[in-house]
């Protein structure tokens, strides 16, 4: 087809052109099939979730903004996270797990770096932009990386590594092999009982009974942005503390750590049931949170120590070991870390230093 | 026609794995494994391939990864940088892997796991060199796997199991080869095994039947272990410790601890120093217990026509069970050592031991201290009923 306009001389080619392209648009559309997922855009700004510059992330009607209790820790990683809900839809709350989410939802998370941590006015280079889709047979990852202008983010299938370089909070230049991971390996923590899910949208990551605005669960009630919530069910939640906060108990703030960088996989319906080591927050068994346990399938990963938590004695455990360890046959969590996290080592040594024995 | 269009792109990919293009390479690999669509054969053509990434399969059935052949075929993950593991496969049913090499991964070589119907056919997983502690943990490695199928395989230097099956249930083990392995071939928490027509030897133990306690899966059973060929398993024990495999002491044939109903008959175990056959309890490895709903002892096995060495042996002096056999037996050894731990709610532990060729025994009474050992066979001269075999 293309051929045969090539073939046409004159002024007239470049509207013969575009019409073309339009006749195949118009064909694409009627042969695809009108029951299937509409295939994944190549190109992030393709989706409308943000107006104006696509870096500015200014959220576009309809997409709104969220921020966690705990946040996951990803190589010092920034994170910019929002919801995008289809016209007039609202969320199901859930006690449990993830909330109810409709089909044709959208959870973003952006992930950036300042180029000097101590002066965001610096500006900050976004590396990629990881969406969670909501179809009516479940949900679906995708991850777009952007582009060195910071125009737009194309979408990546199999991964790929960014070199990324900043300035951290103590002015010290760090640089990185940033690894995007490919669709595989956002089900690597993204899964309960094989299927895919979210993970961070959940009650007690999300609820913060007194912030400014009020309860900010309430007001998403409000706001006509979420269902299912009352009095009762608000009272129930334990919140995760915020394990940055060095003015909250030393307990919660370790079990908010363990929980929102471990129990994604160490659960029993996550893909680290088989070693029997379970790090939810709301865990109480002893053996199950690793207090004297002795590893399963560790292999190496046990770095010759003997239980995943001994009690008073941080260099005897094995969670701050494989903590500590960069190898990727040893270190955890396994996927998106390749820095150790030095804060959060810190925390669980004193953590498990003050453990009664 | 899609079958050779993927053919001639592997053999593209293939030519340019001999350039240096080696991301590329993997990246369009990872590209292909995510974007196959159920019953697709995967070529994986001749040549050895670099990788820096665990390669990823996940949620597919009935998809067929075919090299070229084991050695022919060679992915390559000794400059790992992302995942522990070399090949994955997740959450998938009727997956068949065959002909090609995994080497040198950081973690394990091949981890499938909640995979529903597995065959692992003439596929070489090892870490080469020397055998060492940095090596990783499982060369073969289904866990939460249904309908097992490991056959005509070969798993060297594994720092803790070569072939590791666990928590799964309808296994077979056959025609494979095991050997410097801290453990040649494991059977944990696992039902319905079918170990037989395996070389396991020159591991530190040969073949293990394990159960572990604090596991999702609690108990396995119903194993059988039948005409291997377990020798000269005296190999150093290089695991890491904290690792129940740590705790094998070298010279160890078929060690069964804490499972119940396993049928040992008709192997033939030769040169293993210290242990050609120990029946032992989870008390042994001494290490604490505290799951309510775990038997650790073991129970209902069957050790039957199977032919030991005769002569003289000096047990391991690098192991308190080796060291313990030495100083009551010097140099000879039994064949088939029992620790003698039995359900105190149980009047009976049901271990038969009838017709081994050499089957020499002691029970050691460890838990009255290794005193009082007793070699009469008389009270275990009986016989359970077999298990299925395999047709």
């Amino acid at each position: 087809m293309i051929a045969r306009f090539r073939l046409c001389p004159g002024p007239n080619r470049p509207l013969l052109a575009a019409l073309a392209s339009m006749a195949a648009l118009l064909l694409l559309a009627a042969f695809s099939r009108p029951d299937g997922p509409p295939r994944p855009a190549q190109r992030l700004s393709e989706y409308g979730f943000f107006i104006g510059p696509l870096a500015d992330l200014q959220p576009a009607e309809g997409v709104f903004p969220y921020t966690v209790n705990a946040p996951l820790f990803s190589d010092y990683a920034e994170k910019a996270r929002f919801i995008a809900l289809p016209k007039g839809a609202r969320m199901g709350f859930r006690a449990e797990g993830p909330f109810d989410f409709p089909a044709g939802s959208v959870i973003l998370k952006n992930f950036f770096y300042l180029n000097d941590v101590r002066k965001p006015e610096q500006g900050r280079r976004i590396v990629e932009t990881r969406l969670l889709v909501r179809e009516a047979g479940g949900w679906k990852a995708l991850t777009y990386v952007w582009n060195a202008d910071q125009t737009d983010a194309l979408l990546e299938v199999a991964g790929t590594e960014v070199l990324i370089r900043w300035t951290d909070a103590t002015g010290k230049h760090r640089t990185l092999q940033y690894h995007v991971p490919n669709l595989n390996q956002c089900k690597g923590c993204h899964a309960a009982d094989g299927q895919l899910v979210p993970i961070g949208v959940c009650a007690e990551q999300l609820h913060r009974p007194d912030t400014p605005h009020g309860s900010l669960l309430e007001r998403w009630s409000a706001e006509g942005r979420l269902k299912g919530i009352n009095a009762a069910a608000l009272a129930a939640i334990t919140p995760l503390a915020d394990y940055e906060n060095p003015g909250l108990p030393l307990n919660a703030r370790a079990r908010a750590y363990l929980h929102a960088n471990c129990a994604h996989c160490h659960h029993p319906r996550g893909p680290a049931s088989t070693s029997g080591l379970f790090l939810d927050a709301a865990q109480t068994d002893p053996m199950r949170l690793g207090i004297y346990k002795p590893p399963v399938a560790a292999g190496r990963g046990s770095g010759n120590r003997k239980y995943s938590i001994a009690p008073g004695k941080p260099h005897e455990s094995i969670l701050l070991f494989r903590m500590e360890h960069n190898d990727p046959g040893i270190r955890m969590p396994e996927l998106g870390r390749q820095m150790p996290h030095r804060e959060g080592i810190e925390l669980i040594r004193q953590w498990i230093r003050q453990l009664p024995p | 026609m899609s079958y050779v269009r993927n053919s001639a792109l592997w053999c593209f990919f293939c030519w340019a794995a001999s350039g240096v293009a080696q991301p590329d390479v993997e990246k369009q690999w990872q590209t292909r494994f995510i974007l196959a669509e159920d019953g697709d054969t995967l070529e994986l053509p001749a040549g050895r391939i670099e990788l820096t990434n665990t390669l990823w399969l996940d949620g597919k059935r009935g998809v067929v990864l075919r090299g070229a052949g084991a050695d022919r075929t060679v992915l390559s993950f000794r400059g790992q940088k992302q995942g522990a593991e070399g090949l994955k496969i997740t959450n998938a049913s009727d997956i068949v892997l065959e002909g090609f090499t995994l080497e040198n991964s950081r973690g394990d070589l091949l981890k499938a796991q909640q995979v529903n119907g597995l065959t692992l056919r003439n596929l070489k997983a090892q870490w080469t060199g020397k055998p060492r502690k940095t090596n990783g943990s499982y060369a073969l490695y289904p866990v939460q796997c249904q309908r097992v199928r490991i056959e005509r395989c070969t798993a060297i230097g594994a720092s803790d199991a070569g072939i590791y099956v666990g928590q799964s249930d309808s296994v077979w083990v056959t025609e494979c080869v095991a050997y410097h392995n801290v453990a040649g071939i494991e059977i944990e928490n696992t039902t319905n095994a079918w170990v037989w027509n395996n070389t396991a030897r020159d591991n530190t133990g040969g073949i293990l039947v394990f159960d572990l306690p604090d596991l999702p899966k609690k108990q396995g059973g119903r194993v059988l272990v039948w005409k291997n060929q377990v020798l000269h398993n005296n190999h150093k024990n290089f695991a890491p410790k904290g690792n129940i495999v740590a705790k094998v002491p070298p010279g160890t044939g078929i060690m069964v601890l804490a499972t119940r109903h396993v049928e040992i008959a008709e192997n033939t175990v030769l040169d293993n120093r210290t242990a050609p056959t120990a029946i032992v309890s989870y008390y042994l490895a001494q290490t604490p217990l505290q799951d309510k709903d775990y038997s650790p002892y073991a129970a209902d096995v069957h050790v039957h026509d199977n032919t030991y060495s005769a002569g003289k042996r000096r047990p391991t002096w690098r192991h308190r069970l080796g060291f313990l056999l030495w100083l009551k037996f010097g140099r000879r050894p039994p064949n088939i050592v029992y620790d003698g731990i039995t359900d105190p709610n149980t009047s009976h532990a049901r271990i038969c031991l009838r017709q081994n060729t050499n089957g020499s025994f002691a029970n050691v009474k460890a838990a009255q201290g290794f005193k009082n050992i007793t070699t009469d066979l008389a009270p275990y001269d009986c016989s359970l009923p077999p298990l299925p075999r395999p047709k």
